[in-house]
Formats: C-alpha cells, sequence, structure tokens
C-alpha cells in the first residue's frame, strides 16, 4: 500500500510498485483525462504533471511517485468551472477525436505555469512528443496562444482558479 | 399503433391541408393492392427507415431526442445533426438529446463511412424534423379548432393566433410520431436560418477537454474484468504449443481463453492482464510462413497479380491529334489508419444475451458478424456505439469488438473489456492498399488534352464487417470463418476506382480497372479509399501536363473543366491564395495546386499550397495551404474548416512519411518510431480554409474530400520547388533529396 498524492487528494493505492502510473489513474482513482495511446512514451496522449513537469504517465512506475505531486487534467478544472488551458481548448474548438489533448493540454499547462509567455517556436517545440492524428495541430496551438492569454488576464483577476494545482 | 391513435391522427389530418391527401393517398396504396405505381420515397436514410419515430421522439415533458444510426468519430454529426433538428423543429439547440448508432434504438444505417452521414442521417433528420413540427401544428389545430395556416412554430411550442403557447410536449400522444414519412417534406427556407449555418461549439468538446468520461475506454462497468489477446506474430501464423498453467498462476487472473490460435488472458486488473499477456506471449510457440511480397517490388507484384479488369469509363468524342505524349505511373503503399488510441471494446453476456459496447462505424453490420461468429440469432446480439479515437475507416474497432464478444463468452454475467497494445493496432488493423496507376495523355496544338488513358490496379477497399469471417477472432477460431470473398465497391461510389474517371472533360479518355481479388497484406477502408492515390495521381498528372503545353497549372485545369461549382472553389482557392500566372516562389519554395470533387458526387475541394524543401537535407514542409470547399448547404461553418484543415494534415502526413513496412512474413511498422508520422515540427504556419455556401442544396460529404487533393498539391509543390517529379509516395526526404542530387 502507498499514499499517492493526486490533484491535491491522498489516494492509499494497492498495487505492485512496477504499475505504471496511467493504470493507477483510470483503475484505482478512476480518472478519465490521461489516455492510453502506445504505452511506450512515444505519444504524449497519457501526459500528466508531476512536481510541475510534464511526465509520460505510460512509462513512469508507481514507485518512483512517493512522495511528490501528480496533477491531472482533471485537477485543473472542471466542465462547470474550466481552467483557461481547459477554456482555451473550448474556445478554439481544438479537437476532433480529442483522443490526444488532455495530454497535450497538460504538457502545454506545464509550459505556462514556466514560462507565462511562449513564443510560437516554444510551444511547437515543447508539443513534439505529442501526435495527434485528426490533423488538429493548428487549433491545438491557437488554443495554447490562447491559453497564454487567459493566464495572464486570470492573475490579475481575483476569482482566478486552476492556474497553479 | 394502437386503434383509437389511428383514428386520432386522421382526426388530426382531417384539419390540415397538402398532409392529409398524402397521408390518405400512402394508406389508399397500403390498403389496395391493385394500386398503381408507389409513391416516392423520402429523402435520406428515410428511404430505408421511414418512420418518424425513429428519428425523433418528443416525451410528455417536453424533452427531445434524435437518433441517428451514424456514429461520431470526431467529425462533430452529434453537433450538426442537432442543428438540423434545431432548426427545422423550431427549439432550442441545447433542448435536444442526440443517440447514436445502437441496434436496440436507432436506425440501420449501416456504416459511417464514405462522406454519406450528412446525406444520409443528415437529411433524414432535417426532413422528418420538418414533418413532426407539421404533426404539431396540425394537433394544435385540431385541438383549437383553426386552421393550421393560423399557426406558427417558436421554441418547442406552437404559438396560436391569440398568442397561445401549446408546448410540444403537451401536443405529442401516444403513437403520433409512429407514422411514415412523406416523401416530399416542405424545408424552411435557408434564409430565415437561425441555428444551421452557425458554429455552434460542438458538444462533444466540454467533457473531452475536462475529463470527462467521452469515449468507450473510459467506461467502467460494475466488476468488469481487463483481457489481452495475443495475436499470432504473422498473418496465418499456426499456435503449436502453449502451456497456460504458470499464466493461469499469476497474480489476478481469472482465465485463459485458447480457441484454436486465438489466444487471450483475463485478469482483475489491467496491469495483471498486460503482465500475464507478456508471459502468455513467451509462453505460445507460434509456425510461422514467410509469404509476404517484397515490399521493394510491391508495386511490380502488384501488377502481375490475377486481376479482373473492366473499362469504367470510355469517351471517343474525335480523333484524336495528340502532338505531344506523356506517360507515368504513380504509386502508393500500404498504409495505416494510425488511430492514436489503440481499439478497445467492452462485452457482457448475460442470459445468453451479448452486449457490446465498442467504436465500430457500424453497429448493425458489426453485430451480423459477431452473432455469426459466436453462432447465435442476431437478435441475441446487441452493439451500443461509444466514441473511440478517431479511426478514418476501417481500423481494428470490429476486431476488438470480437475480441470482447469471444472472451465475454467464456465469463457469463462478467463485463470483459479488451483493450489492444499499440503494436497490435499497428500489426493488425487493415490497412490503407498499396495501388498503382498508370497513365498516358496527349496534348492537341493548342495544348489541350486530346486522349487521357488512366489504369488503376487495387485490391479491394473494403474488407468490413457483414460476415465474422472478417474478424481476427473469427478467422482465427479453432472451428474458422473463411475470409469472405473481397468484392469491389461498385460505381459510382467506388473503391480502388473511386475517382479515377476525371471530372475534366477530354474529348478522348479511357479508364480501366484492374480488381485484383487476392490480398497479401489486410486491407481495408481507409480514409477516402481510392480517391487519395487517384486523385493523387490524375492532379500530378495535370501539372506535368499543364508543364507540357506550357501552361499555368490553375488555367490548365480550367481549360477542361465545365463543372461550375468546380471552377468556382478553384477560382475561390487561386484566388485566396493569391495564386499568379508565371509566378515564382521564392528559393528553395514551390507553389502547387490540386482539385476534386470527391467521388465525382460529394464535396469539392480545391488546395493551393507553398512548401519549402531543404536542398541539402530534401526534408519537405508545408509552409501554407489555402483550402475552398463546397459541400452543397452548410450546417457548421467551423466543424466543416476544423474537418478540412484535418484532411490537409493528416493527408499530407501520409503523402510524405508513410508506409506499412513489412519482411517476408511479419509486419515491421508497428508502432510510431517504425511508423513515423507528422510531428509539430512539420505542421504549416498557416492553413486557410474558404467555404462557398450553397444554401438550400444537399448536403455534400465532406469529411474525404481533402485527401486527394492535399495529396497532389503537395506534390506539386515539391515539383515546382526542386524540378523534379516524384510519383511513389510517400515522398519521402531521402527521395526528394536523391532527386535533387540525380
Amino acid at each position: 500500500m502507498m499514499t499517492l498524492k493526486v490533484n491535491g487528494h491522498d489516494h492509499q493505492i494497492d498495487a505492485d510498485p512496477d504499475t505504471p502510473l496511467l493504470y493507477v489513474l483510470r483503475e484505482d482513482i478512476k480518472l478519465n483525462a490521461a489516455k492510453f495511446g502506445c504505452g511506450l512514451g512515444q505519444c504524449g496522449a497519457c501526459t500528466v504533471i508531476v512536481d510541475g513537469k510534464a511526465v509520460l504517465s505510460c512509462v513512469t512506475p508507481l514507485l518512483l511517485l512517493e512522495g511528490k505531486r501528480v496533477t491531472t487534467l482533471e485537477g485543473l478544472g472542471t466542465i462547470d468551472a474550466p481552467a483557461p488551458i481547459q477554456r482555451a481548448f473550448m474556445e478554439e474548438q481544438a479537437a476532433q477525436c480529442g483522443y490526444c489533448i488532455a495530454g497535450m493540454m497538460m504538457r502545454a499547462q506545464a509550459l505556462l505555469q514556466k514560462n507565462p509567455k511562449p513564443t510560437d517556436a516554444q510551444i511547437r517545440a515543447e508539443l513534439e512528443p505529442h501526435l495527434c492524428r485528426c490533423g488538429t495541430h493548428m487549433r491545438i496551438l491557437r488554443a495554447v496562444h490562447r491559453a497564454a492569454r487567459l493566464m495572464d488576464t486570470a492573475e490579475l483577476s481575483p476569482s482566478s482558479h486552476g492556474s497553479t494545482p | 399503433m394502437n386503434v383509437p391513435v389511428i383514428l386520432d391522427r386522421r382526426r388530426v389530418l382531417a384539419g390540415g391541408g397538402a398532409l392529409i391527401v398524402s397521408f390518405s393517398m400512402r394508406e389508399a396504396f397500403a390498403q389496395d393492392p391493385s394500386a398503381p405505381v408507389p409513391a416516392p420515397k423520402p429523402p435520406g436514410s428515410l428511404a430505408t427507415t421511414p418512420y418518424l419515430d425513429f428519428w425523433i421522439r418528443i416525451d410528455a415533458d417536453g424533452g427531445i431526442t434524435v437518433f441517428t444510426g451514424k456514429v461520431e468519430l470526431g467529425q462533430g454529426f452529434k453537433t450538426a445533426f442537432a442543428q438540423i433538428a434545431a432548426e427545422e423543429l423550431d427549439v432550442p439547440f441545447a433542448s435536444l438529446k442526440v443517440v447514436t448508432a445502437d441496434t436496440r434504438r436507432t436506425a440501420n444505417e449501416g456504416y459511417t463511412s464514405g462522406s454519406n452521414s450528412m446525406k444520409d442521417s443528415g437529411t433524414a433528420i432535417q426532413n422528418a424534423a420538418v414533418q413532426v413540427r407539421e404533426l404539431l401544428v396540425a394537433e394544435a389545430a385540431r385541438q383549437l379548432n383553426l386552421p393550421v395556416e393560423n399557426f406558427r412554430t417558436e421554441n418547442g411550442a406552437v404559438i396560436a393566433p391569440d398568442g397561445q403557447r401549446l408546448g410540444y410536449g403537451d401536443l405529442v400522444a401516444n403513437d403520433m410520431l409512429h407514422v411514415q414519412a412523406q416523401p416530399k417534406s416542405k424545408l424552411k427556407d435557408p434564409a430565415t436560418y437561425k441555428v444551421m449555418g452557425q458554429s455552434v461549439p460542438r458538444v462533444d468538446i466540454p467533457a473531452k477537454a475536462t475529463g470527462g468520461a467521452a469515449y468507450v475506454q473510459d467506461m467502467r462497468l460494475p466488476g468488469m474484468v481487463h483481457a489481452r489477446v495475443v495475436r499470432p506474430p504473422s498473418y496465418g501464423a499456426q499456435l503449436t504449443e502453449c502451456d497456460t498453467a504458470a499464466v493461469e498462476n499469476l497474480p489476478g487472473v481469472i482465465k485463459v481463453v485458447r480457441n484454436g490460435n486465438f489466444l487471450a488472458v483475463v485478469a482483475q486488473k489491467e496491469f495483471q492482464s498486460i503482465k500475464a499477456m507478456g508471459a502468455l506471449s513467451a509462453a505460445a510457440k507460434w509456425q510461422e510462413t514467410p509469404n509476404l511480397p517484397k515490399q521493394d517490388e510491391l508495386p511490380r507484384i502488384l501488377i502481375g497479380l490475377a486481376s479482373q479488369d473492366s473499362t469504367i469509363y470510355e469517351r471517343s468524342d474525335r480523333p484524336a491529334l495528340g502532338r505531344k505524349t506523356l506517360e507515368a505511373t504513380y504509386t502508393r503503399p500500404y498504409q495505416s489508419h494510425g488511430s492514436i488510441g489503440p481499439s478497445c471494446a467492452i462485452a457482457q453476456s448475460v442470459n445468453d444475451a451479448m452486449t457490446v459496447w465498442t467504436h465500430t462505424q457500424g453497429v448493425y453490420p458489426d453485430r451480423q458478424g459477431i452473432a455469426e461468429m459466436l453462432r447465435v440469432a442476431p437478435a441475441n446480439v446487441r452493439l451500443i456505439h461509444v466514441e473511440g479515437a478517431g479511426c478514418y475507416g476501417h481500423n481494428g474497432a470490429d476486431d476488438a469488438a470480437a475480441d470482447a464478444a469471444l472472451i465475454a463468452r467464456e465469463l457469463p454475467g462478467v463485463p470483459v473489456r479488451v483493450q489492444w497494445t499499440r503494436e497490435q493496432e499497428h500489426g493488425w488493423e487493415p490497412f490503407g492498399p498499396a495501388m498503382v496507376t498508370k497513365l498516358k495523355a496527349s496534348l492537341d496544338d493548342n495544348g489541350a488534352i486530346s486522349d487521357w488513358n488512366f489504369e488503376v490496379w487495387s485490391n479491394t477497399h473494403s474488407m468490413r464487417p457483414g460476415g465474422a469471417g472478417s474478424m481476427l477472432a473469427a478467422q482465427h477460431m479453432a472451428q474458422p470463418f473463411a475470409v469472405p470473398a473481397p468484392k469491389p465497391i461498385p460505381l459510382p461510389e467506388g473503391g480502388g476506382d473511386r475517382n479515377a474517371i476525371p471530372i475534366y472533360k477530354f474529348p478522348n479518355a479511357h479508364v480501366v480497372h484492374h480488381f485484383i481479388p487476392s490480398m497479401p497484406v489486410r486491407v481495408s477502408a481507409m480514409r477516402a479509399l481510392g480517391a487519395y492515390h487517384n486523385v493523387f495521381s490524375i492532379e500530378s498528372f495535370m501539372d506535368e501536363l499543364a508543364g507540357l503545353a506550357g501552361a499555368d497549372p490553375v488555367e490548365f485545369r480550367l481549360r477542361h473543366l465545365d463543372d461550375a461549382r468546380g471552377r468556382d472553389v478553384i477560382e475561390k482557392a487561386a484566388q485566396s491564395f493569391r495564386w499568379r500566372k508565371g509566378q515564382q516562389a521564392q528559393p528553395g519554395r514551390g507553389f502547387g495546386f490540386a482539385f476534386a470533387r470527391y467521388k465525382n458526387l460529394a464535396a469539392y475541394c480545391a488546395i493551393a499550397s507553398e512548401v519549402e524543401v531543404d536542398r541539402e537535407t530534401g526534408r519537405p514542409r508545408l509552409v501554407r495551404a489555402v483550402a475552398a470547399v463546397d459541400s452543397g448547404q452548410v450546417v457548421n461553418p467551423d466543424g466543416l474548416t476544423n474537418q478540412i484543415e484535418g484532411a490537409i494534415l493528416q493527408s499530407t502526413s501520409w503523402t510524405l512519411y508513410e508506409a506499412v513496412t513489412f519482411d517476408d512474413t511479419r509486419i515491421t511498422s508497428i508502432d510510431w518510431q517504425t511508423y513515423p508520422i507528422l510531428r509539430f515540427n512539420a505542421v504549416p504556419e498557416n492553413i486557410e480554409v474558404h467555404i462557398i455556401n450553397r444554401p438550400g442544396l444537399p448536403f455534400l460529404g465532406s469529411g474525404e474530400t481533402g485527401q486527394g487533393p492535399a495529396a497532389a498539391s503537395v506534390a506539386n509543390a515539391i515539383a515546382n520547388a526542386t524540378g523534379k517529379r516524384l510519383r511513389d509516395l510517400p515522398l519521402t526526404r531521402k527521395k526528394i533529396k536523391d532527386a535533387i542530387d540525380a
């Protein structure tokens, strides 16, 4: 049994220490956002944030996460109170099938926490590990730019939420 | 339908105008076997599923549900269908629920494929909505004993002349909507549209952007267990030995299922099933046979296979007076759908009734295949569509559904979730078929094409279920089902010959389809089918001929095209791109243009592009693309734009990078390292999509219309940048570099 901190809550996890984080998130904690895409660290669909850094949860075993803070897309905001990155993806309609976007949003979130005003080239470089098969890339790039602007505005607003899990 | 309601409906009709006449005529036909010609069929899928309540149901509380036999694959249909229904019903968009394909609840609309969904289901929903609204108005008129002309509808209610509101939920009674659709509907004047034609935000995106349960992969049924299949290492491999005892003793393992060459393991938890799959895979010994063709010689081998040849187009208007003749051969490799989410399904067998939750494109045909495999009646099998990752055609979805059903049968009552691995999806999905085209054409003295010859060699482009033999699990069982004989998809839609007939007008033309029944590699439908390669070939060759004629590529196309809507999209794309005759791109760059009307009967699409080629490395990059599209009446402009943007990027990826690889025995492109696709470093600076809306004209499918034009546009831009013509897909960095150096 191990304690895993996900989206600010402690979870008691009964799983083998070599279990990849992805399966713990999806099966033990019943979260949907991190997706199984390859299990090989090649596509980015499973990306979550661990202690502020984007991490591929499909190749990160549970044993490496003791004492660390895991954030998934669910931890950023909700359908009724979306975080800036989530609002931005909705406003830009940055999805076709949408299977890849949760991972992209987490990497973009990690980038924006570190660098609130990234250039287009920096966003493209950061998203390099991520694959999208529907060809929604242009919208995804626009959504990350929009999220940066929304976060900038949100910081000035007392009712801001979700940007710093 | 019970008798009082029929009487009631007749009374309703007695108060109406034109509506009564047609109803009574239909009933007269139904009762009189000697009646002359039956009434024409209603449009879209109403022709096969005419009852209005199969499409639209209204509850007493006013809740409205729209039913479609099509599925959401990320194209935005749930939203578009709701827009159509909201418009014609006069109800708020947000008040509608949309239910997609489910063999117990929706019409049988076959497959969601071929860019047919707006035409089939969108048209059915539109006409059903109009007729439902008319029935509600007629009922209000009857209740108030006033002529129907005095009523209007607004916001989910019929409004009487004195302003009284009669809610749809209050008006609807019993089986009132259980009537057959009329052949014609009084559709709204497009000038009055409030919801259709608007870029309404997609209804599915908020859940997808916040971690809601959005996919079959996200379903968690009570007591659900996890299964993994161990597939053979290659086509036709035979399981010779498998000691399952050690695997059965692994933690969490519930069962090992072995049925001939079908091997699977079920465990309590998902990662336990993955570990057990590894152990089972190591325990299994297979006998493999090397019978894959030599990849390097694929075009030659394909052409050498026995084929059924048919001339699909022949035109001979005047003697050919060709002065200059050009010939070229174009090839396409096998290509992968490459869904980002590998296939997944959940099945549960309760009291011999099997339910399967699946991201199949066709719940009814897939049900038929699964029922046949299980040797039960189709009525004992229910398939419910739940979204998966984008599929772009026939990927592993149907196979995963069959896997889940076969395993769930062994564990009565227990919901079994099967998740394919990345390697299984890449290795076992049915690929987009390899193709070869040979073109020959001559120019007359005026630089116009005087004769045109086109030959295409291809396998079938659909091995989708219907029968069990299309599914891997059924093929691998101890009593296997044979793979059904492949059939060409008939024209005008066509399969390997889709878009093989030129849309341009040539005085002499000859088009031959060489249908190759033998399939060395597992193939089936991939977005646009043969149109991708045929349009790539025709539109590349048009550029080659324009070069020979010394003509501008856009002007050269217009010279040969009568179709006014086609001319409009070409002109719109050229103009928006600022295409100019005699233009020259900056050094290292090239401009390209291409056009097609998908299937020669669906949406029109023209694409101009600018491509940069690094002369040192040969690396190509799409810099920008401008598309113009005409898909008839537009329902959701942003949804259409999204489809075309996606088509351009996906087709660019196919065209520049993608080929399935194999040795003499096994598929060797089994993940994203061995099957690379477009990444963010190759994403263009800009894509513009211009829509030519055609108010009131029929919906034309547009989900696949961009695939061919994007490929040829990029290829033409590479040729323009390098001065070298590449004809063998994919147009890789290495091929470009070799051509530059040659």
